[in-house]
Parts: structure tokens; C-alpha cells; sequence
């Protein structure tokens, strides 16, 4: 806030004299105008996007009839949507099936205060950013379980319980591995993150302590896929067993907002990949920070950047999306309790070392000489651990079958 | 431990696989025909919509006959006898006046069925398959005209004859019609 106003001051001087009520307001409704207005239409894009992709991946060609190459679908089915009739089936509770869809929506809109799309660029700079957008994010399960139980429908409420439980166990490494960039930088602000990974792109976290943040990534992005209930996590909404899982009541309006939450939620989950280890609004090389002609005001390219970056996050999941099949609710609990969780226990663990004992601190290195044993013992412990629990779960499994 | 270093491994990796055939056919060309601006070639005799050249056909029924479905009607009566002679194109004289010759392609079953039976092949197959409508009865084609313009004049005789008079050049016209 107060580096917005001081943005603002700069760039107006007579802001400084307007009653503060009009700057609080102008501060605030400018970004929110300008995010929510970005983010409403954005899902627009997403669609046809996701569409054309799909096609092109299996050798088709997607959308083709309205507008130059189909460039007016997702406007045309958007239109149709909203004009569309919203049902309410009998006995549904309508106070809770009309909350939901806004609900999910809240949860997917709000980590937008918080994304910095510049140095200067950010609604609001909070100091429990990544807490910020864990918690917000979180909001939108409550809206999925709110539809499935309003819905009063066994498929609806399905999905919801599926989804309350892939959320929940999924966020626990998702929110592990966000402690890793926090460990690094010491600061749980995203613009603090994004600014301690200034240099390019050898500096950005995905290529620090080189074996273990690519890891960290990579378990991040599975667990925020999941999170985002996007295949091959999808099976909240699996269609071969949940007619659609928790909107499968929904219709019109309110089935769009449902759409534009998920759409939301992919950009929100990729932009937070990118300021955590893919530089945030940085630029892969410092000169390509700014732009302009020889004489003329450098214009920043932050923005575009965030954008680019998350954009290329969509599109894998996309990729991802496409290419592999919906797993098994078994599957699912497997890879998040026994894979990703062991993983990201382990990664904090080493990384924490590594920030309590870095390998440049000056003099006698007696942190060191003292902490790495501790660290490979802990890392051990927990090898043995997981050891332990393997073998447990064998001979229970024997036990079970004999 | 081991296996499930292992396990998680090849579950990332065969993911990757995935990814890296998905990845080759984002590149290649799509299959889809853009149907009413690109249209697929069809085949050689392709069976389509049926039809019958009211000109050529001597009312003998055979296709009715041989249709499976009963999609073909015809009536045909003798024409009087001080009518003038009139005959097919392939020579067969048109002893029949056909009046009605109604065609239901709701029911044919594109068996092409009627058309080998066909003495002066006057009914085939066309490649024609834009013929849907919102009406079945539309589907009802009636072959029958009331003002056909047929051949008055023996088709065979005519190529038997030798050619008439004109034969400017002379050695090379008659030679053409022999070998005819």
C-alpha cells in the first residue's frame, strides 16, 4: 500500500494533497479494477486455449467456426452461458448452492492482491504473502464441499468429499515446498522472494543447490495441480464416474463461475510457481528488464514477464492435461502420502541445512564441521523412518492376504 | 528403498515420454477435413443417392423386383398401339408407358441392388449425399415425366446406316464409321 501510494504520489504530485480517503480508494480500486478485469476475461483465452491444444495434440483442429480460427468460441459460449437458465433441482438448500460458486471464486480471485507483477506493481505487498495465498486458496475447498452438499446429489457430494481430500492431503507437501524458497529468503512476501532472485537466470531458485530445487519444482507443481483439481488429478470431477462431480447441478451462470474459478485458480498457482522459483517478474537476462527507444522512458517488463512465465506453467498443465489419463483415488493418495510428502520432508530438511549452515560463511567453518553430520543424521533418520513404515506396510499387507 | 527410488523415478520419467509424444503431435498436421469447404474425395462407385433417367427405361420392372426394401414404385401400362416407336439410348425399343416411377430414398438401403439388373441402365447410383431435409417425405423422388422428349428413332439402326450424304473428304469418314 504505501509503495503504491508513493508510485502514485510520483506519478501525480497532486495526489498528495487529495483527502486520503480518495487515494485509499484510488489505490485500491485501480488494481482491483485492473486484476479483476485481467482475470475475468483471462479464463476466455485459457478455454479457447485449452481447446486448440487439445485438438493440435490429437491431430485435430479445435474450434474453427466462429470468428477467425475459432478466436470468438469461448466469447460466443460465454455469452451463451450467461443467458443460460440457472436450474435449481428440487431439493437443493439454494442459500448454500448459490454461495458456493462465489465462494470457490473468492478463493481463486483473491491471491491476486498479493502477485507482484513489478518491482511497483502489486496491490498489496503483504509480509505473510505466501501465508496469505495458502490460506485464501484453501477458501475455495470450502466452496466446493458447500456445492457438493448443496447440490443434494450423491455424485455432487462424491466429488466434494474427493476433493476435500485431494486438497488436503496435497496441500501439506505443496505448503512444505513453499517453505523452501521462504528458508532462502527469510521473508514470507512474495515481492521479497521475487527481489532475492535478482541476477537472471542462474540466480532463480529452480537452478539453486542444483538436484534439489529442480525436485522441490517439480513437487510443487505436481502438488498445486492436484490442488487445482486439474487431470490427471481430476477426479473430482472424473466424468467416466461423477456425471461432473461437484457442478453437476450446476447450470448457466453459475456453472461459469465454477469454470472461470478453475481456469483462475491454474493462472494463481502458476504465477506463484513463477515468483517462487522461476523469478517472478524478473527477466531471464537483466537487459531484457526494461524496454524502450533511445530517449524515451525505459517501460518496465515485469508484467510481461510474470505472465509469460505462468502462461508456459498453463500450458504444461495443459500438456500434462492431455497427455496423461485420470488416476485411480488410490493412486492419487499414494503419490501425495507416500511420494511427494517423504520428498518435500526430506528437501526442507536439507535445504534448512543448507540455510543454517551455508558453505560460505567466513573463518573456521566449526557450523559446518557440526551441522553436516547433524543434517545427514536427521536426513538418515528420516530415510529410516520411511524404511520402517515401508516394511510395516508389507508385512500388514502379507498379514492381510494370508 | 531402493524400489521405491525406483518407482518414483519411472513414474516421472514415463511421464516425460508422454509429454514428449504429446509434444511431437502438437506439430503435426491435423487430420479434420473442414467438412462444407473441404470435402473428402469419395471412392470410385461410391453408392449414394439413386437415380433414374426417365428417358431410358423400358418399365420392366426388374429393379423393383430386386430392390430388398420395396423402396421402388412403378406402374407402366402398354402404349397405344398407333403410338410413335420410341426407344433407348442403348437400342432397346420402349414398349411400356411408365407413369409412375417413385424412388423413396428414406427406405433404400443403398444395396445398388437394382441397378445390375437394369436392361438399359437407366438407373445408378450418383455421388450425391447432400440430400438431407427436415421432411421425409421429401425423400420421395418421382422419376416420372410428363413431358419427356424420347428417341424416335432406332438408335441401332442409325449407327448401322452409313453415314449420310455430307462426306466431304472422302476416303477417311466411312472408315470411322465402320470401325464404329
Amino acid at each position: 500500500m504505501d509503495a503504491t501510494y508513493a508510485y502514485l504520489v510520483q506519478l501525480l504530485p497532486a495526489a498528495a494533497h487529495w483527502p486520503p480517503w480518495l487515494v485509499v480508494a484510488l489505490i485500491a480500486a485501480l488494481p482491483a479494477l485492473a486484476c479483476f478485469t485481467f482475470m475475468s476475461l483471462g479464463p476466455l483465452v485459457y478455454v479457447y486455449g485449452e481447446r486448440k491444444i487439445s485438438a493440435f495434440m490429437q491431430d485435430r483442429l479445435g474450434p474453427m467456426r466462429v470468428g477467425p480460427y475459432g478466436l470468438l468460441q469461448t466469447v460466443a459460449d460465454t455469452v451463451k452461458l450467461l443467458f443460460k437458465e440457472a436450474i435449481f433441482p428440487k431439493g437443493v438448500d439454494r442459500r448454500l448452492f448459490v454461495l458456493a460458486p462465489l465462494l470457490v471464486n473468492v478463493g481463486a480471485f483473491m491471491p491476486f492482491v498479493v502477485i507482484p507483477w513489478g518491482s511497483r506493481l502489486q496491490p498489496a505487498d503483504l509480509n505473510v504473502g505466501v501465508f496469505y495465498v495458502v490460506a485464501i486458496a484453501s477458501l475455495s475447498t470450502v466452496g466446493l464441499i458447500m456445492a457438493g452438499w448443496a447440490s443434494n446429489n450423491k455424485y455432487s457430494l462424491f466429488g466434494a468429499m474427493r476433493s476435500a481430500a485431494q486438497i488436503v492431503s496435497y496441500e501439506i507437501p505443496a505448503v512444505m515446498i513453499l517453505l523452501v524458497p521462504v528458508m532462502i529468503v527469510g521473508s514470507l512476501s512474495l515481492r521479497d522472494i521475487t527481489e532475492a532472485q535478482q541476477g537472471g537466470l542462474p540466480s532463480w531458485f529452480l537452478f539453486r543447490y542444483f538436484p534439489i530445487m529442480p525436485v522441490a519444482f517439480v513437487v510443487f507443481f505436481v502438488a498445486g495441480l492436484a490442488e487445482t483439481n486439474r487431470a490427471p488429478f481430476d477426479i473430482p470431477e472424473a466424468e467416466s464416474e461423477l456425471v461432473a462431480g461437484f457442478h453437476t447441478e450446476y447450470s448457466g451462470f453459475f456453472f461459469a463461475m465454477f469454470f472461470m474459478a478453475e481456469y483462475t485458480e491454474m493462472f494463481v498457482l502458476s504465477a506463484v510457481a513463477t515468483v517462487l522459483f522461476l523469478g517472478g517478474y524478473l527477466a531471464p537476462h537483466p537487459a531484457l528488464q526494461t524496454l524502450g527507444l533511445v530517449g524515451l522512458p525505459q517501460v518496465s517488463l515485469g508484467w510481461f514477464w510474470l505472465w509469460f512465465k505462468a502462461w508456459s506453467l498453463v500450458f504444461v498443465m495443459m500438456w500434462l492435461r492431455w497427455t496423461l489419463p485420470r488416476s485411480r483415488v488410490d493412486q492419487l493418495m499414494h503419490i501425495a502420502w507416500k511420494v511427494l510428502l517423504p520428498i518435500a520432508l526430506v528437501l526442507v530438511v536439507v535445504v534448512g541445512g543448507f540455510v543454517l549452515w551455508p558453505a560460505t560463511s567466513g573463518g573456521f567453518p566449526w557450523d559446518r564441521w557440526v551441522g553436516w553430520p547433524l543434517a545427514i543424521a536427521l536426513g538418515a533418520f528420516l530415510f529410516l523412518v520411511m524404511v520402517r513404515a515401508l516394511q510395516w506396510n508389507r508385512r500388514r499387507a502379507r498379514e492381510l492376504t494370508a | 528403498m531402493g524400489q521405491w527410488f525406483k518407482d518414483v523415478w519411472e513414474g516421472f520419467f514415463t511421464v516425460l515420454v508422454g509429454m514428449r509424444i504429446t509434444w511431437r503431435h502438437l506439430f503435426t498436421d491435423p487430420v479434420t477435413l473442414q467438412y462444407p469447404s473441404v470435402r473428402w474425395p469419395l471412392p470410385p462407385r461410391s453408392r449414394m443417392r439413386l437415380f433414374m433417367k426417365y428417358e431410358d427405361c423400358i418399365g420392366c420392372g426388374q429393379c423393383v423386383r430386386a430392390c430388398p426394401v420395396s423402396c421402388i414404385s412403378l406402374k407402366a401400362e402398354k402404349r397405344p398401339a398407333d403410338a410413335p416407336p420410341i426407344w433407348a439410348a442403348n437400342g432397346q425399343p420402349i414398349k411400356l408407358h411408365v407413369s409412375v416411377f417413385d424412388i423413396d430414398m428414406s427406405l433404400c438401403c443403398y444395396c445398388n441392388l437394382c441397378t445390375y439388373p437394369c436392361p438399359t441402365d437407366c438407373i445408378y447410383m450418383t455421388p450425391e449425399y447432400e440430400f438431407a431435409t427436415s421432411d421425409l417425405t421429401q425423400h420421395l423422388y418421382r422419376f416420372a415425366k410428363k413431358d419427356a422428349v424420347f428417341i424416335t428413332e432406332d438408335p441401332k439402326k442409325k449407327a448401322a446406316a452409313p453415314l449420310p450424304a455430307p462426306a466431304p473428304a472422302p476416303a477417311t469418314p466411312p472408315a470411322k464409321a465402320a470401325g464404329a
